[in-house]
């Protein structure tokens, strides 16, 4: 067992609102610049629709993510290295601008300093590719809220595979919102695509990155990522990606998408996985199992075993602590309310999602029933099958089992809060249904539904030790203490340059 | 006027094109990269690019053999002068009509579409100039001199002279006699050598054969990140 430490993430999809505020914070603090307008390292995209970049789920296109050989071994969709080096002159897997889409600006000068004229002046848009003024046809979010649904939800591929027949029934019942950041998978597709080797995993918290001083330009992560969440700057040459505001969580503080986000509905933790069974989890044959398969390389942070191989890595207590207080951990595997988005890619992604249980709820009533009521609402889970299928096709590589339960779960929460607070006598039934205790569901309702900052938000502040030591070194005034490792070690701190 | 043609202007080429690659290397690895600009327009690329660059990586095979193989080692082989000169000349054609295609292609798409003209630099135009020229030339000689007209043997003189620059003894005469198209094919390219570091060429020294060996999955620690560098030389701290 060789235990590493993962920073991840879970948002709540019930609460997500689609405001974008995220997108809005995340484009003001990493892509205002030339090069990367077109890019948004955080988007917010309705479901059913094509997503951004469009149909960017088409694998069979984009070849993004791994496969399964017939032989078991794992090989990226998009064949092995020589052949990605023959590819080298052009991709044939890059998305082009058209499929994100072609940035622009208006022409607000003519607003203020158009001459006198009959008509009111207006501003054009511009396109900042090319410059000239252009006709806007698309954008990161142009099915916002179902919008032009009948046009361009039939083009979503999740749709498409689920079948002409419950389309229909499907945008009645059913719309929910779905950000997207980075995956920082513990199986990163674009890292293992890049030719120059300048993509990391960062051995201490799993971020993914791009070194910026080694990247050539080559592009291979762009359509070695099946989320396209590495974005190619067109000016600078090179690429760019999430990168989970390290210099934030690094100070122990939330990205800025979770801290701004107004729905409350993004967690940050901490996993303890054991690395040396990611391939293998990775490999596991059917696509229905690779969920159980990811969920089992995360490690329990209270078993002792754990903690102590925890320790022999060199993770410290403090991040121990924070593993055993993760709230991340807590939604994925003691709720098991949270999934991961298309385990079927083999990239083993660690930003999961609570799925949706509002339509569900919204269905039954506008059908004049309690949604609040255990049984309804588990009926109605059953029986609203295609949502489930659809959940099912974003979560669980197609498997509706795991869907079920987490909603069931969510479901028997709300039932068990409504009794509580209408000071009804408990029905410790409810709970149980969910294979919970009264207790366990009351934690989790103050998790998800209270959702206090410093429960959503546990990331181990660290590196302050190290950030006081940068700030000594500029400052030109070190504390020989804070710098000599061994009296680090001896007051219990990480010595400089040590994993704290 | 023939030293200063074939002794010193190709050192000082070779020097900028040593020193300038260091150099950039030292000071700029972020502007080290081949700055694609196949987000803007892939149609052309997809056909041009692949042309220009396999066509160009023959060129280069055939200048290797051309250039650095003696013509009495080819001999010792047992390949006559004359074998050696239609197998030359016919897969130089080739190679040579690859790189002129797909370059014609490329410099069309990148003067046509307006994205990419836009982002087209003056060092680009500059380099794109020179290496046209290069390869005209070089083409001409292959084609016009070699295939269908008389044909010279640059094994003989341009091949050796080429190599006394790398033993330090540069023997200016034989370049001297070399006819006119050969003398400024190999001008320009030392041109060509001497800009080469300060262009978007750089990129083929990135050529990413590592790739094929090392593992999938690179995990680094941030211990080296900048911020954990001790100050530079220069480096005033505030306040100090």
């Amino acid at each position: 067992m060789r235990v590493m430490a993962q920073l991840g993430m879970v948002m709540n999809l019930d609460k997500c609102l689609g405001c974008h505020t995220c997108s809005v914070t995340c484009k003001q603090a990493w892509t205002n610049r030339r090069g990367l307008e077109y890019a948004w390292f955080n988007n917010v995209e309705t479901r059913p629709g094509q997503g951004y970049p469009r149909r960017y789920e088409d694998q069979d296109r984009w070849e993004g993510g791994w496969v399964r050989t017939p032989k078991g071994r794992l090989e990226l969709r998009s064949g092995g290295r020589t052949k990605r080096l023959l590819r080298i002159f052009s991709n044939p897997t890059l998305p082009g601008l058209d499929d994100y889409y072609e940035p622009w600006t208006y022409d607000y000068d003519t607003l203020v300093n158009a001459p006198a004229q009959a008509d009111v002046p207006v501003a054009r848009p511009r396109s900042l590719i090319t410059g000239e003024p252009m006709q806007i046809r698309w954008s990161a979010n142009w099915d916002d809220d179902l919008g032009g649904a009948p046009e361009h939800a039939p083009h979503d591929p999740i749709l498409q595979r689920i079948g002409e027949r419950v389309r229909l029934e499907f945008e009645q019942a059913f719309m929910f919102y779905l950000p997207r950041i980075c995956e920082h998978c513990l199986n990163p597709s674009c890292v293992a695509a890049c030719p120059s080797g300048a993509m990391y995993k960062r051995a201490e918290d799993g971020i993914v990155l791009v070194d910026q001083d080694a990247c050539r330009g080559w592009r291979m992560c762009v359509s070695g990522c099946p989320y396209k969440k590495v974005y190619f700057n067109h000016r600078t040459g090179k690429a760019e990606k999430c990168t989970f505001c390290y210099p934030r969580v690094e100070a122990g503080q939330p990205t800025i998408c979770a801290e701004t986000c107004v729905g409350r509905l993004r967690y940050i933790g901490l996993f303890l996985y054991d690395a040396d069974r990611v391939l293998e989890a990775a490999s596991v044959e059917r696509e229905a199992d690779l969920l159980e398969a990811q969920r089992s390389v995360i490690l329990d942070p209270d078993d002792p075993a754990v903690i102590d191989a925890a320790r022999a890595s060199g993770i410290a207590e403090d991040w121990l602590d924070a593993a055993r207080r993760s709230p991340v951990y807590a939604l994925t595997h003691r709720y098991r309310i949270a999934l991961p988005l298309h385990p079927e890619y083999r990239t083993m992604p660690m930003v999961w999602y609570v799925p949706p249980l509002s339509p569900v709820v919204n269905a039954v009533q506008e059908t004049g029933f309690d949604g609040e009521d255990r049984s309804t609402l588990f009926a109605a889970i059953d029986a609203l099958r295609i949502p489930v299928e659809y959940l099912a096709e974003l979560f669980t590589a197609g498997d509706p089992a795991p869907v079920v339960a987490s909603l069931r779960t969510l479901a028997a929460m709300r039932a068990h809060m409504r009794r509580a607070n209408l000071g009804e006598p408990p029905d410790e039934t409810i709970a149980a249904s969910a294979g919970l205790t009264p207790a366990a569901i009351e934690d989790l309702y103050r998790l998800l539904a209270i959702a206090k900052y410093e429960d959503r938000y546990v990331i181990p502040s660290a590196h302050v030790e190290l950030a006081r030591l940068l700030d000594a070194q500029v400052a030109c005034s070190v504390d020989p203490a804070l710098v000599d490792p061994v009296s680090r070690r001896a007051a219990g701190r990480p010595g400089p340059g040590e994993r704290p | 006027m023939s030293t200063v043609l074939w002794i010193a202007f190709p050192y000082i080429c070779l020097t900028s094109f040593a020193v300038g690659h260091v150099w950039r290397y030292r000071y700029d690895k972020f502007g080290w990269t081949t700055r694609s600009s196949q987000l803007y327009e892939r149609r052309l690329l997809e056909w041009g690019s692949p042309l220009f660059h396999f066509g160009i990586l023959g060129v280069l095979a055939g200048h290797v053999v051309g250039l650095l193989v003696p013509e009495s080692m080819t001999a010792a082989l047992g390949v006559p002068e004359w074998l050696y000169h239609v197998v030359a000349a016919i897969a130089g054609t080739a190679a040579g009509l690859m790189t002129v295609a797909g370059l014609a292609l490329l410099v069309y798409r990148r003067r046509l579409t307006p994205a990419v003209f836009r982002v087209t630099t003056r060092m680009d135009k500059a380099m794109y100039l020179l290496l046209a020229a290069v390869i005209a030339v070089g083409t001409f000689n292959t084609i016009g001199i070699n295939l269908l007209g008389p044909g010279h043997d640059y094994r003989l003189d341009v091949a050796v002279w080429f190599r006394s620059i790398f033993w330090l003894q540069p023997d200016a005469s034989l370049m001297a006699s070399a006819p006119l198209t050969f003398q400024l094919h190999a001008l320009l390219s030392f041109a060509l050598l001497g800009i080469w570091p300060f262009t978007r060429l750089v990129h083929v020294f990135s050529v990413p054969v590592g790739y094929l060996a090392r593992p999938y999955v690179v995990y680094r620690t941030r211990g080296d990140r900048p911020g954990a560098r001790p100050p530079r030389r220069g480096w005033e701290a505030p306040g100090s």
